[in-house]
């Protein structure tokens, strides 16, 4: 029987932040995931006009192309601290940077915990799916014991190259940050969580908290080589040992 | 007038104060001056020393490689900087902490006991005021209140407004130790 | 006229730049530049502008990219080995066409090298120290009062051509006392707004910054939008100073400092009956190769001094070519050529 579409309800639509330029994120992605919730929290709290999101270098270097919001494109590692200029320029901007575990955590450390060490008043989103996706699936330093990627051909050996980092613990000895919270996506239950927790970390901003730090654990399926539902497995049976989910810090 | 002095000493003796309070004054005087300091590590606990250049004309090189002028507050400013001084040049030599009189002849040289002449006007932390209140009278480039008025002006952008009686009796007391 | 003070070089170069209306300042310590940052620290506060201490000279810059995204005057200035970590930061406020200006008190190197006055990163000045085909405009005061006037200059060149200014200069000149007459304050109100700034995307369509794109021949369209931008540059902006060169027998080619000194010599050698001039680039890059050229069609020995082992020289000899003779003398270290030195230099040279 044919649906006359007048009287079909819209219960599900592309948030108004989200722009509809083609994505580059291999299919099983998790960044797509979080793009949406990232949009769908800017719509919510009606900031899209005066929100400034910073891409970094890594997959999602082209971050500044999925938000109808002005967006800047940083060097690599360094978006907390282009996030602290802009913030600092005008403290009413909604500034929030989007970094992978290779800018963050490595290359980016000094201005990953010195941002957060300031207390600057932005949201920073840490995507962290143990490897470097966009050169070629090469160890990242949150990569697991063991683990098999490009550049640790026999599996990550920590007398060579260490264990992986909990960037997020490091952040959450410091005074200043008010929320730091580590999240998945593997399933709609933290999909959820997870969209509670960044509502949470814009919100700190608007109201002037302080630093939000919301690490999110990724699956690569493509470098890990995986299907994507084996990916999620994974997530919640592996590397969850490692990175234990929930808040480190909640002074909101 | 094309005057050049190098104030050298010990880190601490007030060499760096010294300079910028000529310095001042020549400004004020209405000349063109330059103030140029050894700075760094230098300035921690070594010797230090400023060039200060005063002139009618603007000032192009704020080093100098003959000075008219040298005030030595202790024997390795006076070792170092003696035979840079120009021919007929003025050398004023600390006699409390320097033994030896100057090599040079052709220089006009004077050898007040400035550290003594300091603890009489107060504290032997004016030594530097004494040689400078003694520079100026040998060399008569500006008159000696304008470098009271300046040394007040520049302790006080200092923050150290309670050393201005001290050192303007420290300059009057250098300025009346020695005679043309 | 203003009231005449008497102030360090980096002091005036900081007050400069609060008076040319720079909002944001980042920077990290180093010797000899930091009673520029000390100026910064006391008075940025004092009137509700920001000075950030920042982790690092990367952070620094990005800081600046950040700010200067915002579209606000900005600044960050250090000392050789600071600036040599700067580079990947101006690299991208080039490539993003972002006006910003970055101080470097030049000292001795390579490497830690000292803290003496130096001019020895010309090269990394002006030909690129970062990757890519860019420039940056390149201011060479040469006096106390004069790096005030260029600080000034370099924040409205910076945003006029939506590019990164350097101010080169040296330890010397930020130790060195001199009396000044600050510029007037700018009105900041009054600065045009930046269009393409994100400062919110408020009944506009977004704004991007970047200096990406993956498509070579759109990646080429962005380059030859710079081109053409340091061609007008080029054409508009290069700035000099001749003193005695109109009955001149040899000239002397100097920047910064040493070129003050050279001021010195021209008199010292004119005594002893020597014509000597002297040709003083102030704008670096855009380097004043044309006239410098017409310099040499009438004066056949043009020497160059600088304090480093020949880095302006090679430009200087790329604009003269075999138009005249251009021997050189230069100290290296930290080591500064004295007057009664390159009078000797030039005597050899005058034949």
């Amino acid at each position: 029987m044919p649906v006359d579409v007048q009287d079909m309800q819209k219960i599900f639509a592309r948030p108004d932040s989200l722009t509809d330029a083609k994505s580059t994120y291999c299919p099983g992605c998790h960044h797509g995931i979080l793009t949406r919730i990232i949009a769908q929290t800017i719509d919510e709290l009606g900031i899209a006009e005066r929100t400034v999101g910073i891409a970094p270098v890594g997959c999602a270097v082209f971050a500044y192309r999925w938000y109808r919001c002005d967006a800047i494109q940083a060097a690599h590692g360094r978006a907390s601290a282009v996030a602290t200029g802009v913030k600092r320029a005008d403290p009413n901007l909604i500034v929030f940077s989007y970094q992978g575990d290779g800018d963050f955590a490595s290359i980016g450390t000094a201005e990953s915990i010195h941002a957060a060490n300031r207390g600057e008043n932005i949201t920073v989103i840490f995507v962290n799916n143990q490897v470097y996706g966009m050169t070629g699936g090469e160890m990242a330093p949150t990569s697991l014991v063991g683990q098999k990627t490009t550049t640790t051909p026999q599996g990550r050996d920590p007398k060579l190259f260490g264990y992986p980092i909990r960037f997020s613990e490091m952040i959450a000895q410091l005074e200043a940050p008010v929320y730091v919270t580590r999240q998945a996506l593997y399933d709609t239950k933290h999909i959820k969580e997870a969209t509670k927790a960044i509502k949470k970390a814009f919100t700190n901003q608007v109201e002037k908290k302080g630093y939000s730090l919301v690490e999110v654990l990724a699956a690569c399926p493509t470098n890990w080589k995986m299907k994507p539902i084996d990916a999620n497995i994974h997530i919640a049976k592996v590397v969850k040992k490692t990175y234990q989910l929930g808040d480190l810090v909640n002074r909101g | 007038m094309d005057n050049s002095v190098v104030i050298a000493g010990f880190g601490g003796q007030g060499v760096i104060l010294a300079g910028k309070i000529l310095a001042q004054a020549g400004m004020n005087h209405g000349l063109e001056v330059t103030w140029l300091p050894s700075y760094g590590p230098e300035m921690r606990g070594g010797t230090a020393n400023c060039t200060v250049v005063l002139s009618n004309d603007p000032v192009g090189s704020p080093i100098v490689d003959s000075p008219t002028g040298l005030i030595a507050l202790n024997l390795p400013s006076l070792d170092k900087f003696e035979p840079t001084v120009a021919a007929n040049g003025v050398i004023i030599m600390n006699s409390s902490l320097i033994q030896r009189r100057t090599k040079r002849k052709d220089v006009r040289s004077f050898s007040p006991a400035l550290n003594d002449l300091a603890r009489k006007a107060g504290s032997e932390k004016a030594t530097n005021m004494i040689a400078l209140g003694a520079y100026i009278k040998v060399t008569g480039i500006i008159p000696l209140s304008t470098v009271q008025t300046a040394m007040t002006q520049m302790l006080k952008k200092e923050g150290k407004d309670k050393f201005i009686p001290l050192n303007k009796k420290a300059l009057q007391e250098g300025y009346n130790a020695l005679h043309e | 006229m203003g009231e005449r003070l008497l102030l360090r070089g980096n002091e005036v170069i900081a007050e400069a730049a609060i008076r040319a209306g720079c909002q944001c300042y980042f920077a990290y310590p180093i010797t000899p530049q930091a009673e520029l940052l000390q100026h910064m620290a006391v008075n940025m506060p004092r009137l509700g502008r920001t000075f950030v201490q920042a982790e690092s000279e990367l952070a620094a810059i990005n800081m600046v990219y950040g700010a200067a995204s915002a579209g606000v005057r900005t600044m960050t200035s250090s000392s050789s080995p600071g600036i040599s970590l700067k580079q990947e930061g101006i690299s991208y406020l080039a490539g993003s066409s972002l006006p910003a200006v970055i101080v470097n008190i030049v000292r001795g190197g390579p490497g830690l090298g000292d803290i003496a006055p130096s001019q020895c990163d010309y090269f990394q000045a002006t030909k690129g120290g970062g990757h890519g085909d860019y420039h940056m405009i390149v201011l060479g005061p040469s006096t106390v009062p004069e790096a005030g006037q260029l600080t000034m200059l370099a924040f409205e060149l910076a945003d006029r051509y939506c590019t990164p200014v350097m101010l080169l200069a040296d330890g010397m000149l930020g130790q060195m006392m001199e009396p000044v007459e600050l510029p007037k304050p700018i009105e900041i109100g009054s600065l045009p707004k930046k269009e393409w700034a994100t400062d919110g995307a408020k009944g506009r369509d977004p704004n991007i910054v970047l200096s990406f794109d993956l498509d070579p021949e759109v990646l080429k369209q962005m380059n030859l939008i710079l081109q053409k931008r340091y061609r007008q540059i080029e054409a508009k902006e290069v700035r000099y100073e001749e003193t005695a060169t109109g009955d001149a027998d040899i000239a002397i080619v100097a920047y910064g400092t040493v070129a003050r000194i050279a001021k010195t010599v021209v008199k010292m050698a004119r005594a002893e009956g020597i014509k000597l001039g002297l040709f003083r680039p102030i704008t670096l890059w855009p380097f004043p190769s044309q006239a410098l050229r017409k310099l040499s069609e009438k004066i056949a020995m043009v020497l160059t001094v600088e304090m480093s082992a020949g880095q302006m020289w090679e430009d200087v000899r790329l604009a003269i070519a075999e138009q005249a003779e251009t021997p050189f003398y230069g100290e290296m270290g930290g080591v500064i050529p004295t007057p009664q030195r390159i009078l000797s230099e030039v005597k050899k040279h005058a034949g």
